[in-house]
């Protein structure tokens, strides 16, 4: 690699840490006034006595929506996660080595690129219509539904990219010995597709936690996520900084689990399709 | 089902009959197999994406009411299509969009570079600032966009406390109309700039290290390398992070609804905004599915010459 000396290593290292620095500041900063009263929030003040009041208020306040937002997330981040991954494993499988005439899996991946490629909102709107029509409009289901849509074109790409990865040989060997191509799939291949699952599981719910924009249009006050109880707090006549300031740092805790935890998949997860 | 080695050695061929009816169950086997893993999928995205894609094409030329609990169709061809000859806002939103897309994604992209060939090069703290870096991405963007809120906030914001020891501002960051889209454009460089880094940190670290040290022995010095060798050599990996951004730029929503709304006026509005409006806070379905279709044309001419793009550098 290169050798820095003299002037680019001090150039190099402000880059470095001014940006690490840079990225934790508002972290930082959002923590400080989450643990503020409402007044010390309003005067800016750097010095103030920390209080679990807004912490309190958002979690079990009597008015407060929040803890349904989080169960309603959770249902439908695990839930929709579990589902994108079997249906999203299956088809990249298949994909990738069964055998299917080149077109079938140029127009599927062509049309879900696309659809990953056009901005979600264009769709909702014909979904808002088609899940009124369904009965799905403001129920989780219908919300789990739209996030398995969502998250199905990424879990396809990256099981892909797992499954080219393992050797042909050991399906061959597999059906030499006997197997079914079920069998070659599930006691062979899919063990090994593991890291690729848990990658892919990972972003998937990620995706599903921090989703807002379908979320918002296609759920009210019962079946709102996270997200959407969030964005309340801001829309409110006057705003609510420190339940804001709050429930966002609950919200992140699934990140900060996978930071610390999962980092190494997604890593992988986020890393992969880009750099083959 | 039981195993069976028979059935995979056709070759030594007595079984006559047996053999080929097995072979043929066989067969029909993998096929159903094949189809059964894949159907589902297709099956989903037809109902989900296929149809109410082509839904859009019949609501785009229709006026919907809400009566009774239920959607009223008019078959009305030319009104959308009126309102979109005369919609100045949509002519705002593409220009604001294009700014946002182009400006943050250089910026971001150069940033990315800069800090990946950083680090790389430093050779410590690779594994601290890769946590670090993750950390934006994968917390929910409404998170980000109220840390940011209240960063800007007018009255407490830190900015403006900050300008206030030097004696300055106060400045309305997300309310002066000239200001609120740099804003905004400065909450997506704080984004995704650790994205573009991650994915550019892994094309430098898989990069040949003979190429460099031959080049270094040859003479030439840090930015020669940078710019002859490394440069040219991640060229898959800053296409495919450039792709990638311009997209996810384009797409973008969650933040700015929190920030500004789109607002003052339509400093900040951008596509997925005005699309949310017109559709869920003015219930125009009809004007809005045509805004979808044009939009949507306008990715599939990009997505096209992205091909392009990419196919010509491989």
């Amino acid at each position: 690699m290169l050798t820095l000396n003299g002037r680019e290593l001090w150039i190099g290292y402000a880059l470095v840490i001014g940006s690490a620095l840079a990225i934790v500041a508002p972290f930082l900063w959002i923590l400080m006034t989450s643990f503020k009263f409402p007044i010390a929030i309003s005067t800016g003040a750097l010095w103030f006595s920390p209080t679990g009041f807004n912490y309190a208020d958002v979690l079990f306040g009597a008015r407060s929506d929040f803890p349904r937002n989080v169960a309603n997330s959770l249902v439908v981040g695990a839930v929709s996660t579990i589902l994108v991954l079997v249906i999203g494993t299956l088809s990249a499988y298949s994909l990738a080595r069964l055998r299917w005439a080149r077109w079938v899996g140029r127009l599927f991946l062509g049309w879900t690129m696309l659809f990953n490629t056009v901005p979600v909102l264009t769709i909702v709107g014909p979904w808002y219509l088609f899940f009124q029509q369904l009965g799905l409009y403001n129920t989780l289901a219908g919300l789990i539904v739209a996030h398995i849509i969502i998250n199905l074109p990424m879990t396809v790409w990256l099981m892909m990219t797992f499954f080219r990865d393992i050797p042909v040989e050991l399906e061959e060997a597999a059906r030499v010995d006997g197997c079914t191509p079920a069998q070659a799939f599930f006691k062979v291949i899919l063990p090994l597709a593991v890291p690729g699952l848990i990658a892919a599981g990972i972003l998937a719910f990620v995706f599903s936690w921090n989703e807002f924009a379908v979320a918002l249009n296609l759920t009210s006050r019962m079946t709102a996520t996270v997200p959407v109880g969030i964005a309340q707090f801001a829309q409110q006549y006057e705003i609510q900084n420190g339940q804001m300031a709050a429930a966002s740092i609950i919200s992140t805790i699934p990140a900060l689990l996978l930071m610390f935890f999962g980092q190494r998949f997604v890593v992988q997860g986020l890393t992969m399709g880009a750099v083959k | 089902m039981g195993v069976n080695r028979q059935s995979a050695t056709p070759a030594l061929g007595q079984g006559g009959n047996g053999v080929r009816a097995e072979a043929k169950r066989k067969k029909q086997s993998d096929r159903l197999f094949r189809y059964a893993t894949l159907m589902p999928a297709v099956i989903a995205l037809v109902i989900f994406t296929v149809y109410p894609m082509l839904n859009l094409l019949q609501m785009s030329v229709s006026t919907i009411t809400f009566a009774h609990g239920g959607a009223v169709w008019q078959f009305t061809p030319l009104a959308n299509l009126a309102k979109l000859r005369d919609d100045s806002v949509f002519l705002a939103t593409l220009r604001n969009t294009l700014v946002f897309v182009v400006v943050s994604v250089a910026i971001e992209m150069t940033l990315g570079f800069a800090l990946a060939v950083a680090v790389s090069a430093l050779g410590r703290f690779k594994g601290l600032i890769r946590s670090v870096m993750i950390l934006p991405i994968l917390v929910p963007p409404v998170a980000i966009g109220s840390m940011w809120k209240l960063m800007y906030n007018y009255n407490f914001g830190i900015f403006n406390q900050m300008l206030a020891w030097f004696g300055l501002g106060p400045v309305g960051w997300l309310s002066d109309p000239n200001l609120a889209l740099v804003s905004v454009i400065i909450v997506d460089i704080w984004h995704w700039t650790p994205f573009v880094f991650l994915i550019l940190f892994a094309g430098v670290e898989g990069l040949p290290r003979e190429v460099i040290e031959a080049a270094r022995v040859d003479g030439a010095n840090n930015w020669q390398i940078v710019r002859k060798i490394i440069l040219p050599l991640m060229g898959p990996a800053i296409a495919v992070a450039f792709i990638f951004r311009s997209i996810l730029a384009f797409k973008v929503f969650d933040q700015i609804f929190l920030l500004t709304s789109g607002g003052p006026g339509t400093a900040t509005e951008v596509v997925s905004l005005l699309l949310y409006r017109v559709f869920f806070a003015q219930n125009d379905m009809g004007y809005g599915a045509l805004l979808s279709l044009v939009v949507i044309a306008m990715i599939v001419a990009f997505l096209l010459g992205a091909r392009r793009m990419v196919a010509g550098r491989a």
